[in-house]
């Protein structure tokens, strides 16, 4: 009796342990140590997948940032990449060229009415979706440019580059500031691209020709992209900005402390603006320099690994958090922008009269993605060596040409990256 | 011939010391810049950069920059694994290293100086050059543990530390300090009917104590310092040593430079310590073999 009623009780938990039991996918998330609420939000994502379904649990791996992608090309090396991969937008078609990803195969029509920055395309088709993006401002006061009779510019009419170099001009005249632009040089790496090539395509240029992806010749060393480069230099030759040696402490304070009239930063860094100057803060949008304002976009996004073997839970998962609720919840702890309007609405900066909002319409309407080839992460630093260079006084045509070859070196030595 | 006086020795004693303090103050500089900046707020930590206030306890000091890194990473499981991996690698090292030398000094067996200039040449490869074949072969090695047969060597202890067991550098020492050994007491010994174990053991080995210190130190900073290999093998925090932790105080743009001294300040206790308790025997190595740490 005793054993028919210990084997029974035995089928009967082999039973329940069955009909409970989650497959476990792993996502990988690059935030370890970050400081800000976007961990706990991630964890807080897969805590309430885990628990509104019963047939995955995701079990999330945390990364500093540092270390994260040479973690994942080790993984993808040994073949063990994790199901979910948090990725960087522009850093998402190589590892889709590098078959590190595969497609979402998620229905498009529930990505109608996202900002662009968020949507990660490589060949056709999307490999990953972010639930925010970030967008970068020329942040000021008004009262400082009242006082030297500067327009305030708008969406509809940014300043065109001779009012750009009018207003530094005018600003540096009057010895008020130590430098009337901070433009953020002391950050380095992908801030170069990310916040810089925006102006070298509204110049008319760009890092590579995006018609082909196969050259960046003409494209990084036309006439555009040289016009572009003597406009950079001239920048620190007439001690317009801070160079690449500024202090990291004046970066994240001289525009509160006075030392600058305007900081080209990103809306992480606007409410300590706002809430220093008040009404008086501005966020204004880039310059036109003859083709367009344009600003970066794309942030962080989460994909499917090429090894996955439940694709169909990742999705699942992906599908969970593009949630308008998420997206707000995300947005309100970090200080992003959500990726879609109805998110912004319900959020405490970017809904209308916010104190950010003016930062959702400068993704909408500026921002351009960096070149969406598996070269970029290569193309990335040749940039940002080539803009230190010319900014420390380097020849601007020769310091281009040399960039040109060594994108195109490297383009051609992988093939063509699959273009 | 100059003649030493009271007068001119104090003077030469003098200048010696004025020299060697002066390249203790040269040596210690970093490291008191560390440690002050740990309890400096960020702003006052980079304003001080200007001037000797740097390493100086003074302005806002406190121990926020502590509490804060501890917030921020597993800091004492960091210590922990690299205290753990190290020590553990050092040891067997000291063990299958002092053992190799032992067979390449005092036995002798066919392809000796063959193996042993194999040996020498492993010394210029980078360990660098070979980690990605060594990340393919730990991925597929076989093991077998508590729940039987496993494949596969990554996210574990043992990925990091058997690869590094054996050097040649370790070897290498070893050779030439038992080559200065002398000669009859090993051939004593085995008159008298000692074994090799034995000898290894009893005679070799206690005499080695300047060898053993100086290859302990080297393989526990190398070992300490390990970055690259532990972030392509190991992905669970749990067992992610101190150098993959520096990377919690870094992200894209911003670094908390007061906590990321914090954070340097504690995890080189370890060093310090284990290097002050060889300190001695070490300095005798370094004075008798020539070899620099």
């Amino acid at each position: 009796m005793k054993v028919g009623v210990t084997i029974a009780a035995l089928f009967a938990t082999g039973l329940a342990g069955s009909v409970s039991a989650q497959t476990e996918l792993s996502l990988w998330y690059h935030g370890a140590g970050s400081a800000n609420a976007e961990e706990a939000l991630v964890n807080q994502l897969v805590e309430e997948f885990n628990a509104n379904q019963s047939d995955w649990k995701v079990v999330i791996e945390t990364f500093p940032q540092l270390a994260y992608n040479d973690a994942v090309g080790a993984a993808a090396l040994a073949g063990e990449l994790p199901d979910i991969l948090d990725v960087d937008g522009p850093v998402m078609p190589n590892w889709a060229w590098a078959n590190y990803m595969q497609p979402l195969g998620i229905d498009e029509a529930k990505l109608e009415g996202y900002l662009p920055g968020p949507i990660g395309r490589w060949n056709g088709e999307v490999y990953s979706v972010g639930l925010w993006d970030a967008a970068v401002a020329l942040s000021t006061r008004r009262s400082t440019l009242e006082k030297y009779g500067i327009r305030v510019p708008t969406l509809d009419a940014p300043w065109s580059l001779d009012e750009f170099n009018g207003a530094l001009e005018a600003i540096a005249a009057s010895g008020d500031f130590e430098y009337p632009l901070d433009l953020g040089m002391a950050w380095k790496g992908e801030w170069y691209p990310y916040a810089f090539s925006p102006f070298l395509q509204s110049f008319g240029g760009d890092i590579v020709d995006r018609s082909t992806y196969q050259s960046a010749e003409g494209a990084l060393n036309g006439d555009e992209a040289i016009a572009f480069g003597e406009w950079w230099q001239g920048l620190f030759e007439n001690g317009h900005v801070p160079g690449t040696s500024q202090d990291a402490a004046d970066r994240e304070t001289g525009l509160l402390d006075g030392k600058y009239a305007m900081s080209w930063n990103g809306n992480w860094a606007a409410l300590p603006v706002v809430e220093a100057f008040g009404d008086d803060a501005l966020f204004l949008p880039a310059p036109d320099f003859g083709n367009g304002s344009k600003i970066g976009a794309a942030s962080w996004q989460f994909g499917i690994s090429a090894t996955s073997e439940h694709p169909e839970g990742a999705r699942a998962f992906i599908e969970f958090a593009l949630q308008d609720r998420w997206f707000a919840a995300f947005s309100d702890g970090t200080g992003l922008i959500p990726s879609t309007a109805s998110a912004a609405a319900d959020t405490v900066n970017y809904a209308p009269g916010g104190p950010l909002e003016v930062f959702y319409g400068l993704s909408e309407a500026q921002a351009l993605v960096r070149p969406v080839t598996p070269g970029y992460i290569v193309q990335a630093k040749v940039f940002e060596k080539a803009l230190s260079d010319i900014a420390n006084g380097a020849d601007v045509a020769d310091t281009l040409d040399a960039a040109v070859d060594e994108i195109n070196e490297d383009i051609d030595s992988n093939g063509g990256y699959g273009h | 011939m100059a003649l030493v006086t009271p007068d001119n020795s104090g003077l030469r004693l003098f200048t010696r010391y004025a020299v060697l303090v002066l390249v203790a103050v040269i040596f210690i500089f970093p490291l008191l810049f560390m440690a002050m900046s740990s309890l400096k707020p960020d702003q006052q930590l980079l304003a001080d950069t200007n001037s000797l206030r740097a390493f100086l306890p003074v302005g806002d000091l406190s121990f926020n920059n502590y509490t804060d890194a501890f917030a921020r990473a597993p800091i004492g499981v960091f210590v922990f694994n690299s205290v753990v991996i190290t020590g553990v690698t050092v040891v067997l090292t000291l063990f299958v290293c002092s053992l190799a030398a032992f067979s390449f000094v005092f036995l002798d067996w066919k392809g000796r100086d063959v193996v042993f200039s194999i040996l020498l040449a492993t010394l210029i490869v980078p360990y660098e050059t070979i980690f990605i074949p060594l990340l393919l072969m730990a991925s597929q090695l076989p093991w077998i543990g508590a729940e039987g047969l496993e494949i596969g060597w990554l996210n574990t202890y043992r990925v990091q530390i058997i690869p590094f067991i054996a050097d040649g550098l370790s070897i290498f020492l070893f050779v030439q300090y038992f080559k200065d050994l002398p000669r009859e007491l090993i051939e004593a010994s085995r008159v008298e009917g000692a074994s090799w174990w034995t000898i290894y053991r009893k005679v070799v080995m206690p005499l080695s104590g300047p060898v053993i210190a100086t290859a302990a130190i080297l393989k526990f900073l190398f070992m300490y310092n390990q970055y690259l290999w532990p972030l392509m093998v190991v992905q669970a925090e749990e067992i992610r040593p101190v150098m993959i932790g520096l990377g919690y105080f870094t992200d894209q743009l911003n670094v908390p430079w007061g906590e990321v001294m914090a954070y340097l300040t504690i995890i080189t206790v370890p060093v310090l310590a284990f290097y002050l308790s060889l300190q001695r025997v070490f300095i005798a190595s370094v004075a008798s073999t020539g070899v620099k740490g």
